[in-house]
């Protein structure tokens, strides 16, 4: 008899083991992801996107309708989707460069507008898929294929702070907050409270969600689990960035361990 | 004239070359004809002369722009010189009496070259705002492509709504619309 | 939640009212009579971003989609716009988007992955002049861009239409090629046909007895996913050259297929004719007045249209051009349709003269003029060309 892994239900049992490599952040997300469709009931509403990058070997990850798009433009056909087919529960799933670079633009609008979708973007630090190049996350002195001597930021800046950005443009009625694969419980409930804002038809939410990339890091396991609970935080602050108006009414419980300056 | 007639109308811009090229088209296609017209638009008229390009005929029109017009209605100096290469032998010349200082822009070689006090008689008998309407009165009179019952009830359909909280204003139009078409008679007699 | 009943009710009342009641004469701009249409053929939702010359698609749709439940979203760029579409269709609305220059260029990345995911978006390109942002008025420059943009086999279909009877009616026959054959599909205008106003008939297509085809969610069906059915997992990625190669052979084979369903174009006079003009788009209208002014003249011209550009009338061009003594290929851009053209004639002997005007109008007197130049012998070496 074999044993079957305890899995999300709204994983899709066919196509596991998944995709990604081993070590990667992606399977973890999406099992946080899974478990909160699962707990908030909405497999059946959900579509979801995947973009370029790593994220889209996630194209036949979930028992849910999926659309694997172009570099950064997940946001835009979720949107699309969402504005013609309002029941469902849309679902944006990219890496950094997808949200953070080359589909900026779309992140930036999406949120202004305040759009009724939830937005999902691991961040690992670089564009791993093309093979470790420097993505709008790197860290500053961090070696990557075109930052061989690590990131200058004089030359190219500091690292993207998305959740925090997103926060500063949206509207009230928005969700955003930057969770950790090393902290699974919590990612999770940062998740479903992005989908519960989307279900009550509030408005826009984002998670950001601290990922690893052990391949393109050149990092062992103990290497890895160190660059993501100590080093990737100093620069991306863990937690709530902006709740909803409404639930901030309701409970100051709910504000996260760092607030926007 | 020929057929289809084409017509070039040009000024600059809130002198309502465009509006009075509009209704004009408008009172041919509601008389049966088949009409056509194409204002020039965005960076081309921006800061530049507004040119309002019309055909009339009793078959569908060709290419929306020409090369040589039955009629030029240059409204401007700078329309003046802008107008000059729509206009050959064939071609009626209508410019306001009040542009000054263009007579080597002018094309000799056209049919006719007409002058008219369009300008002079708004300001004076009637009111500045109707002197698009009488350049609509003089371009139906120098081509016949509609009556002056077909020209009144375009322009009450477009300006209706105004005459309905001033009649007066009817009345002003449909004299402007009268005048046009008079100046153009006195030149041609 | 929910809305108020009252308020259901009349949402239900606007989505079911017919804009059109059977057939009218109007006079108006072929941007208006785009938005006519598509409200005409059931079109649900407009993605659009603001550019010269389309704009006053999106301004007629504004006004009037709310009248009739229909929605529109003004996105940050022509790339959102084409993404939205996608999003739009895949959803199952008949969804479209209008737009020219250098927001069609933008535009190819998202109807590129219309093509590998079969997606039946609608796009209207009002051409103008090119390359850059070059002017706002008019060419058809747009013609290569438009079949075969992207990086890919230009899997597409392309309507060249030259009048606003043509706007209208091939606007509506877009949603229905494109939600019947799932490829992405286009109506080829221009700056000309966007801005002047002339008359055509705007109708309901029922009257006329056309059926809209019906559309049907990509993704978002009913039931449990994995359960009760399986899950939409759509994709444009693929591991293998070989998976790639098998998708698109029978893409490839299902678009060569389905072409002659789907070709059309206007052939006059050409039995006898020592010279056929040939031309696309507003500028046939320039050409087949010609070809009248010259038959007036004794000179046999005739005269041939593609309508559809993507897939184009290839045989039917060779039948015109076998009995021709010389075809005169006249376009506002430097050999687009000639490319088309020369392709579909591989192997002919006929001679092709060329009147080549990149991004400026074209009239019929020009155009006979230059017949006759080139029956005098006047001009050029070969087919004659400007």
């Amino acid at each position: 008899m074999t044993v079957v892994p305890n899995m999300p239900k709204a994983w899709r049992i066919e196509t596991k083991p998944h995709k990604f490599c081993p070590g990667c952040g992606h399977g973890l997300v999406l099992k946080a992801l899974g478990e909160a469709i699962d707990e908030l009931g909405v497999q059946e509403r959900v579509v979801f996107g995947c973009d370029i990058g790593c994220s889209l070997l996630s194209w036949d990850f979930f028992n849910a309708d999926t659309v694997q798009t172009h570099h950064g433009r997940t946001t835009p056909v979720m949107t699309g989707i969402k504005r013609a087919r309002p029941d469902r529960i849309c679902i944006a799933y990219m890496g950094d460069g997808g949200g953070y670079a080359i589909g900026a633009q779309h992140l930036v609008n999406a949120a202004t507008r305040n759009e009724k979708i939830t937005v999902i973007l691991a961040n690992n630090c670089n564009y791993a898929m093309t093979g470790g190049q420097m993505a709008p996350t790197t860290l500053p002195e961090m070696k990557t294929e075109t930052t061989p001597y690590g990131r200058d930021v004089e030359e190219t800046g500091y690292p993207t702070q998305g959740p925090e950005m997103v926060a500063a443009i949206t509207g009230e009625t928005a969700y955003s907050a930057r969770g950790t694969v090393a902290n699974l419980r919590q990612l999770k409930n940062y998740l479903k409270k992005a989908l519960q804002n989307q279900i009550e038809e509030r408005g826009f939410s984002f998670v950001e969600a601290l990922s690893a990339c052990p391949t393109n890091w050149s990092t062992n396991a103990k290497d890895t689990w160190h660059f993501l609970e100590e080093t990737m935080p100093k620069y991306f602050k863990i937690g709530e960035v902006k709740v909803p108006v409404k639930e901030a009414k309701e409970s100051n419980t709910s504000q996260g361990n760092h607030t926007k300056q | 004239m020929e057929n289809p007639v084409k017509i070039a109308l040009a000024g600059e811009g809130g002198q309502g070359v465009q509006s009075v090229a509009g209704i004009m088209v408008e009172a041919a296609n509601d008389s049966g004809k088949e009409a056509l017209y194409i204002p020039n638009f965005g960076v081309e008229q921006r800061g530049g002369v507004s040119v309002a390009f019309c055909q009339i005929g009793d078959e569908k029109i060709g290419s929306p722009k020409f090369k040589k017009a039955d009629l030029v209605i240059a409204l401007s100096d700078r329309a003046v010189r802008r107008t000059r290469q729509y206009a050959d032998q064939n071609t009626v010349y209508l410019y306001d009496a009040s542009i000054k200082g263009v007579e080597d822009g002018l094309p000799q070689e056209a049919k006719k070259v007409m002058a008219i006090p369009a300008l002079e008689i708004a300001k004076k008998e009637l009111h500045p705002r109707v002197f698009n309407v009488i350049i609509m009165g003089a371009a139906i009179e120098a081509t016949k492509i509609v009556g002056m019952e077909q020209a009144k009830k375009a322009v009450e359909k477009r300006l209706g709504y105004k005459f309905v909280q001033n009649p007066k204003l009817r009345e002003l139009n449909f004299k402007a619309l009268e005048e046009g078409a008079e100046l153009v008679r006195a030149q041609e007699a | 939640m929910s809305m108020p009943a009252v308020e259901l009710e009349a949402k239900t009342q606007r989505k079911q009212a017919k804009p059109i009641e059977g057939v009218k004469k109007v006079f108006m701009t072929g941007n208006e009579s785009v938005a006519w249409a598509a409200l005409a053929a059931g079109a649900e939702i407009m993605y659009g971003y603001p550019i010269t010359p389309q704009n006053e698609i999106m301004h007629y749709w504004t006004r009037l989609a709310p009248r009739y439940g229909k929605q529109f979203l003004q996105t940050e760029d022509e790339i959102s716009a084409g993404f939205t579409t996608c999003g739009g269709v895949l959803a199952g609305k008949r969804a479209f988007t209008a737009t020219a220059g250098p927001g069609n260029i933008l535009m190819q990345e998202s109807m590129s992955m219309a093509e590998m995911l079969r997606l039946p978006t609608v796009v209207i390109v009002q051409q103008r002049g090119g390359p850059s942002t070059a002017t706002v008025i008019y060419s058809q420059q747009e013609t290569t861009l438009t079949c075969f943009g992207g990086n890919g086999e230009g899997l597409r279909i392309v309507y060249s239409s030259s009048s606003h009877q043509d706007l209208f009616d091939y606007t509506i026959k877009a949603f229905n090629t494109a939600w019947k054959y799932r490829f992405p599909t286009f109506v080829l205008g221009d700056g000309y046909q966007a801005k002047m106003r002339e008359s055509l008939h705007i109708y309901d297509p029922a009257a006329k007895g056309i059926k809209m085809e019906k559309t049907v969610p990509f993704v978002g069906q009913e039931g449990m996913p994995g359960v009760d059915r399986a899950p939409a997992h759509l994709r444009n990625t693929f591991n293998t050259e070989e998976e790639l190669l098998e998708v698109i052979t029978g893409y490839v084979a299902e678009y060569q297929k389905i072409a002659p369903e789907i070709i059309e174009y206007e052939v006059i006079e050409t039995a006898d004719a020592e010279i056929v003009l040939v031309a696309h788009g507003i500028v046939a209208r320039a050409a087949w007045a010609a070809v009248r002014a010259l038959r007036n003249k004794g000179v046999r011209a005739g005269f041939f249209r593609p309508i559809t550009l993507r897939p184009f009338p290839a045989e039917q061009l060779r039948k015109a051009a076998r009995t021709a003594k010389k075809l005169l290929v006249a376009e506002s851009a430097q050999g687009q349709l000639l490319k088309l053209v020369q392709e579909a004639l591989y192997g002919e002997t006929v001679p092709i003269a060329t009147y080549l005007m990149p991004g400026q109008g074209i009239t019929a007197e020009e155009l006979s003029d230059y017949v006759m130049e080139l029956r005098s012998n006047k001009t050029n070496r070969e087919g004659g060309s400007r």
